[in-house]
């Protein structure tokens, strides 16, 4: 696999990376800050033989990326918290029915309006619990550029596997930072399954990966799709028992690959004390600053979230290594620290660190607050 | 009719007794049929209620999708694959109030798609609440002392947002909804068929329409064809609904392209 550098924004990287990944229909809002990923999709789906449609809001943006995804398309959407708000009841549609998604947020700050240029890490939440019901989604953060293009590539692939909504959560910063990437020529590409014989067709049936293969629409299969419950006729049902077999397929088909969709990345945990759990671009400071403290001697470490959900506690537990404080980094009130909580209970010091005024954690800053904490 | 456009292991259908979905789906089979369209490349979308749970009646590939939101996923569909047939299975509530924002976009964009609205005045899924078509002064479960709001014009709004094709026809008169159907769905752009049918259940005994079936006759006396309609003045035309075809702009032709001109 060769490689060649090019300089790349964030957002363009999300776009560059979905095109590769092979990406042929983009459905949009504007909405600040993941604007750019329309206007590069606007200029890039007719030259690749995509097709670029801006829609009148977020809901339509989803649910047309859904109709293009059954009719067999790769499909690609970007928004930010107040945008991706409007998309949850096409998120939980897309769940539903096993489209392969891929939704792009670029978290913003606040809640409503709040303040569309300034970064944050509040929608880390909504990712896995916006839309209503039971329902399992995959959330992958990038924290460079670099990140950005290659799991957009990674969330495309996972989508078509798995046929479930991923989500590519960014941040305002890494949406606008421009950096030289790695551009790998070419990429991995996963196709979802279909089906081969039309005698017996069952959309819904499945073998032991618990993905079903659903025939793309015009293809001669002849497919019900509907959000209701459904068994695997794909026809409605309100049988209890085929509601709790779905709902437990939809999660288990997931939670059964959970070597192949959770990553880490991890930086000298082993014999580590101290060790910040973070993920996006707050993982940025944190590496600095283990560094720093690592050379004033302190035993620190790092474990970075590049897979957020699915959310599997024991191998969060095992990668953590035996540090006894646990700093939780974040640009909300306390989201991810939760969950660091939920695994460690109080086995660990778990220790939340939060900004909410729209301004990035620096390495400096995580010094001092291990300090003035006595950490 | 062709039964093999049915998927007649779904049937019974869940409407009520005397419901007039059934017609205009019956309809609806039909124009596909003489059209000789390939049932493999006819896709159908519908949303949330009653008449979005024709779709799945039928043999063709169908997507139930949610409440409001059958048009842009048709609109994905379509534009993934323009070489499907993609018709849009919608009611009054789900068309053109939770609905109605994408209804005016994707007639403005003239997407090659056809919308079916089962229009029955009324919510019927939900228990016979006011819509967006409910008639002025009309008594629903939302309106106990009758409707204080005016109703949309569907062929108006349609036709005013930019649709190249809108028809309006009843069940009572089967042939001329077929045919309308049938144009809608040979035309080249966005296309809406106002199908007016009834709903014994809730607005027609709320409303002391009478049976199913004189609601279904009642039709030849308030529904006027446009050709008769044109010849009457407007204080004979009060109460009336007029049927026919009112909008049909050919794609690419001087009417089509002065439209947004014209805007601009």
């Amino acid at each position: 696999m060769s490689e060649k550098m090019v300089l790349m924004q964030g957002n363009e990287a999300v776009a560059e990376g979905a095109i590769a990944a092979g990406v042929r229909f983009y459905a949009g809002y504007p909405i600040t800050p993941s604007s750019e990923i329309a206007e590069i999709m606007a200029k890039r789906m007719p030259q690749v033989g995509g097709t670029f449609m801006q829609m009148e809001d977020e809901i339509a943006s989803i649910m047309a990326i859904v109709g293009a995804s059954m009719a067999g398309k790769k499909v690609l959407t970007a928004t930010s918290g107040p945008g991706f708000s409007l998309m949850q009841e096409g998120l939980g549609y897309a769940c539903m029915v096993e489209a392969p998604i891929v939704i792009l947020d670029s978290m913003r700050y606040g809640p409503s309006t709040g303040m569309a240029t300034k970064v944050s890490q509040m929608d880390l939440m909504q990712t896995r619990w916006g839309t209503h019901g039971d329902h399992w989604v995959i959330v992958l953060s990038p924290s460079s550029v670099e990140e950005s293009y290659q799991l957009t590539i990674r969330a495309v692939n996972l989508a078509e596997k798995y046929r479930n909504p991923v989500i590519v959560l960014s941040d305002e910063t890494i949406s606008h930072l421009r950096e030289p990437i790695g551009i790998s020529i070419p990429p991995t590409i996963v196709d979802r399954r279909l089906p081969t014989k039309k005698a017996g067709y069952l959309p819904y049936k499945t073998d032991e990966s618990l993905v079903p293969t659903v025939a793309n629409v015009g293809t001669g299969f002849r497919t019900s799709f509907t959000g209701l419950v459904h068994g695997e006729s794909g026809f409605q049902t309100a049988n209890g028992h085929v509601a709790e077999a779905l709902v437990e397929r939809l999660r288990d088909k997931l939670f059964n690959n959970l070597d192949d969709i959770i990553q880490f990345e991890t930086d000298r945990v082993e014999d580590a004390d101290i060790l910040f759990m973070s993920f996006g671009i707050t993982a940025r400071g944190v590496s600095e600053s283990v560094e720093s403290l690592r050379s004033h001697g302190r035993k620190a470490g790092s474990l970075r979230f590049i897979t957020l959900f699915p959310f599997d506690d024991d191998r969060v537990r095992k990668a953590a290594g035996n540090a006894r404080t646990i700093v939780v980094p974040e640009l909300n009130s306390g989201q991810l620290v939760l969950l660091v909580k939920r695994v460690f209970g109080d086995s660990r010091k778990v220790v939340p660190m939060n900004k909410i005024n729209g301004d990035l954690i620096s390495p400096q800053e995580i010094l001092n607050f291990v300090r003035e904490e006595n950490l | 009719m062709r039964p093999d456009f049915l998927r007649c292991e779904r049937l019974p259908n869940i409407w009520c007794p005397g419901c007039g979905n059934g017609i205009v789906l019956r309809a609806l089979l039909e124009a596909i049929d003489q059209l000789q369209l390939d049932p493999d490349k006819v896709v159908l979308v519908s949303g949330i209620g009653c008449s979005s749970r024709a779709p799945a009646y039928t043999a063709f590939d169908n997507v139930h999708t949610l409440h409001g939101r059958a048009i842009p996923v048709a609109t994905g569909i379509k534009m993934a694959n323009p070489d499907l047939t993609v018709i849009v299975v919608t009611g009054d509530g789900d068309g053109s109030a939770i609905g109605g924002n994408h209804l005016i976009h994707a007639a403005r964009r003239d997407v090659d798609i056809t919308v079916v609205v089962f229009n029955n005045y009324n919510y019927g899924m939900t228990g016979g609440q006011a819509s967006p078509l409910t008639p002025s002064s009309s008594i629903t479960t939302t309106t106990p002392n009758g409707n204080l709001d005016r109703p949309f014009d569907l062929v108006k709004l349609a036709a005013g947002a930019g649709a190249t094709y809108v028809a309006r026809s009843g069940i009572y008169f089967t042939k001329h909804l077929v045919d309308h159907l049938k144009k809608a769905i040979a035309h080249d752009g966005f296309s809406l068929v106002d199908a007016v049918a009834q709903c014994p259940t809730y607005f027609g005994r709320f409303n002391k329409k009478g049976s199913a079936g004189q609601m279904v006759t009642s039709q030849k006396d308030w529904m006027v064809l446009k050709s008769v309609a044109e010849k009457k003045t407007p204080e004979e035309l009060v109460g009336k609904t007029i049927i026919g075809e009112f909008v049909k702009i050919e794609r690419h032709s001087p009417a089509s392209a002065a439209a947004p001109k014209e805007q601009a």
